[in-house]
């Protein structure tokens, strides 16, 4: 599983992986903003935090398609499941790996984006707290998607379709961690939610994503 | 009957036969009870006090919503039969109940913005019940999208009854996240056995009716869906063979 | 016995194709499946190798000895020939690839990105995979495509090599390999009969 993990690590670094793709789509999305609501440093700092999560939320999105598709192609995925591997872990390995390229740049780049947007002091601590807690979750549920339509020819609209409306609860508790934060409001009860949302996806969809694949790869 | 005989209906061929009996009286029933119902509803009882006319709207309203939750837990169901005992018949249920369910969504959705705008002023608000049933809309919709999607039936079936499964976990999660989220306008349950402040009675009673007439119309609509994916299940079959053979 | 085939029906795109294949393989023994294009050759081996449940009867292997090779090599551009090959060694927990490289003649292009090779190098990179992983039934998918004459000899070295060091090759192909010892079992006299409803679309027809 640490060898599946190191490959897809090590190919998502060289050429042609697209390492960095989403780190990019999520400066730009970040950019745009201001020029669609309008320049005001107040309207800016209150909306940030959500701003920030559905411009990670996407840029995670981008990239989901690659989680599995690439090895269904060439093959590698009829090898895996055929391997010692448990298509279990398989599968949390593909999600880890897909969180160490795309969900932990995201993290540490929102700081940076943050202050773009003019998010206010107190609430960068929080914002990374959330994403770091919450990101993980979007790889899991993202990898669940991929699984469902890693056979079919144009599957990356359809699990845009399919994973954004599971990843509602996690886009609501993690925001409003951040907003709150942002805000020097108690946020106790989401974080505590999100964090429950992140373990019980990591702990329960990697089984249901293994099921899936196992259909699919029929 | 006992729950064994219930495993005979999986057998599409008994299915098709049984239903050939069944479905006129469960569509007969369905048209009175929605026929009796509604007029009841529109011309024989009085305004409210407070709503006036637009109170009426709730004899379309309630029942569709309803249903929309229904029809998702009868997925829900026919889903894990599917995975547990591998029935066709069961897989082919929930295909034919998800775009009633959708349908039902919609309805209680459009009758709701009707209702909102002369009651709060406004056609949406972002109000958890509003915002919970939009996000099962869009569980319906990839739920549909991904049995279209693919070729295969039994890798459909498995995969949409796994997404259904997940998927209701995932609508739970939401409704709570959504509650959490925005505490909003809407009223609560205006039907419960146990709590005394119902609707009145003069209400009561036709929305009883209407709301039979929607379960039946309903369980009528999925029986017919059903039997049209059964044969179109046994059109592919056929057609496979033939080309086997040639 | 290594592996055991008994009375096993497969079935693609839900329309069975073969029923009632049996055959067993011992330590040393190789068998070539041969027949015609959509026979059910690939979906009988991947029933095999477990990627698809079987429509009927059974398929009996020593839990982790078998070792699937389809038509896709599983192989990634990126990586050089070395660590395409070190990573399958360390996910079947295996450490050395040396005789793997060796056997088919890889040494000067270990280093270079398997994307650079050609077809035929590519294949022979998919093939050296089997050597790593240690296991002792190879279950083997058109396993000479886009090889040269040299290379289906190198291939058919590294099979005797295999089964001389007690294991067994299940093989679907068209081509003449040069395993004169290999069991040959055509598979045409199995060949579903499209009539039989009783399969799990049955209900249906």
């Amino acid at each position: 599983m640490i060898a599946l993990l190191t490959r897809d690590l090590r190919l998502a670094i060289r050429a042609g992986g697209g390492f960095g793709l989403g780190l990019a789509f999520f400066l730009i999305v970040v950019v745009l903003v201001p020029f669609g609501v309008g320049p005001q440093s107040a309207l800016l700092s209150t909306i940030a935090p959500g701003i920030l999560w559905l411009g990670a939320l996407l840029a995670c999105l981008l990239s989901l398609d690659r989680i599995l598709a690439l090895d269904w192609e060439d093959g590698s995925l009829d090898l895996l499941a055929t391997s010692p591997l448990p298509m279990e872990g398989i599968v949390s390995a593909k999600a880890l790996a897909h969180w160490l390229t795309t969900g932990l740049p995201l993290v540490l780049a929102a700081p940076v984006l943050g202050i773009l947007l003019n998010l206010p002091v107190a609430g960068f601590g929080w914002l990374v707290a959330s994403l770091a807690l919450g990101t993980p979750a979007l790889s899991v549920i993202g990898t669940f998607g991929a699984a469902l339509t890693v056979g079919l020819k144009r599957g990356g609209l359809l699990l845009s379709l399919l994973v954004l409306p599971l990843y509602v609860p996690t886009l609501i508790f993690g925001a409003e961690v951040a907003r709150r934060g942002a805000e020097g409001m108690a946020l106790t009860t989401p974080l505590a939610l999100l964090a429950g949302i992140t373990c019980g996806t990591i702990a329960l969809l990697p089984f249901a994503s293994a099921a899936v694949l196992r259909a699919n790869l029929r | 009957m006992s729950l064994n005989a219930l495993w005979e209906f999986a057998n599409p061929r008994k299915f098709i036969a049984t239903t050939d009996r069944v479905l006129p009286w469960v569509a007969w029933a369905a048209a009175l009870m929605l026929v009796a119902g509604l007029v009841w509803g529109f011309f024989f009882t009085p305004d409210d006090f407070r709503q006036g006319s637009t109170v009426k709207i709730i004899y379309l309203h309630v029942p569709s919503a309803l249903m929309a939750i229904n029809a998702w837990l009868m997925m829900l169901v026919t889903s894990l039969v599917w995975i547990v005992r591998r029935h066709h018949v069961s897989a082919l249920a929930a295909r034919a109940a998800a775009p009633v369910g959708m349908v039902m969504t919609l309805v209680a959705l459009a009758t709701g913005a009707l209702w909102g705008q002369p009651m709060w002023g406004t056609w949406w608000a972002w109000d958890p019940r509003l915002t919970s049933f939009l996000i099962l809309f869009l569980f319906y919709l990839g739920y549909i999208a991904l049995w279209e999607a693919i070729e295969n039936d039994d890798t459909a079936a498995d995969l949409t009854s796994i997404l259904c499964l997940v998927g209701s976990v995932f609508a739970l999660l939401s409704r709570y996240a959504v509650n959490f989220w925005n505490q909003g306008l809407h009223q609560g349950a205006s039907l419960s056995l146990d709590k005394q402040e119902n609707v009145a009675d003069v209400f009561w009673y036709p929305l009883l009716a209407t709301i039979a007439g929607f379960v039946l119309l309903f369980v009528a609509l999925v029986l017919m869906r059903t039997r049209t994916e059964i044969r179109a299940r046994r059109m592919r079959a056929l057609l496979a063979r033939e080309r086997m053979q040639a | 016995m290594v592996l055991s085939v008994s009375d096993l029906s497969v079935a693609r795109g839900g329309i069975p194709v073969l029923e009632g294949v049996s055959f067993a393989l011992n330590p040393g023994e190789a068998l070539v499946l041969r027949g015609p294009n959509g026979i059910g050759k690939t979906t009988l081996l991947r029933t095999v190798a477990g990627l698809q449940p079987a429509l009927a009867g059974s398929v009996e292997a020593a839990p982790e000895s078998l070792v699937y090779a389809g038509h896709a090599d599983g192989i990634k551009a990126t990586l050089s020939v070395e660590e395409n090959l070190n990573f399958w060694a360390r996910v079947f927990g295996t450490g050395d690839i040396s005789a793997a490289i060796a056997a088919f003649d890889l040494g000067p292009l270990a280093a270079r990105p398997a994307g650079a090779l050609s077809a035929g190098q590519k294949r022979r990179l998919g093939l050296a995979r089997l050597l790593v992983t240690g296991r002792a039934v190879w279950v083997l998918d058109e396993p000479t495509v886009s090889l040269d004459r040299d290379a289906v000899a190198m291939f058919a070295g590294a099979v005797r090599a295999h089964l001389a060091a007690g294991g067994a090759a299940l093989i679907a192909t068209h081509i003449d390999l040069g395993l004169s010892e290999a069991r040959i079992l055509d598979l045409a006299p199995f060949r579903a009969a499209p009539l039989a409803a009783d399969d799990f679309d049955g209900a249906f027809l």
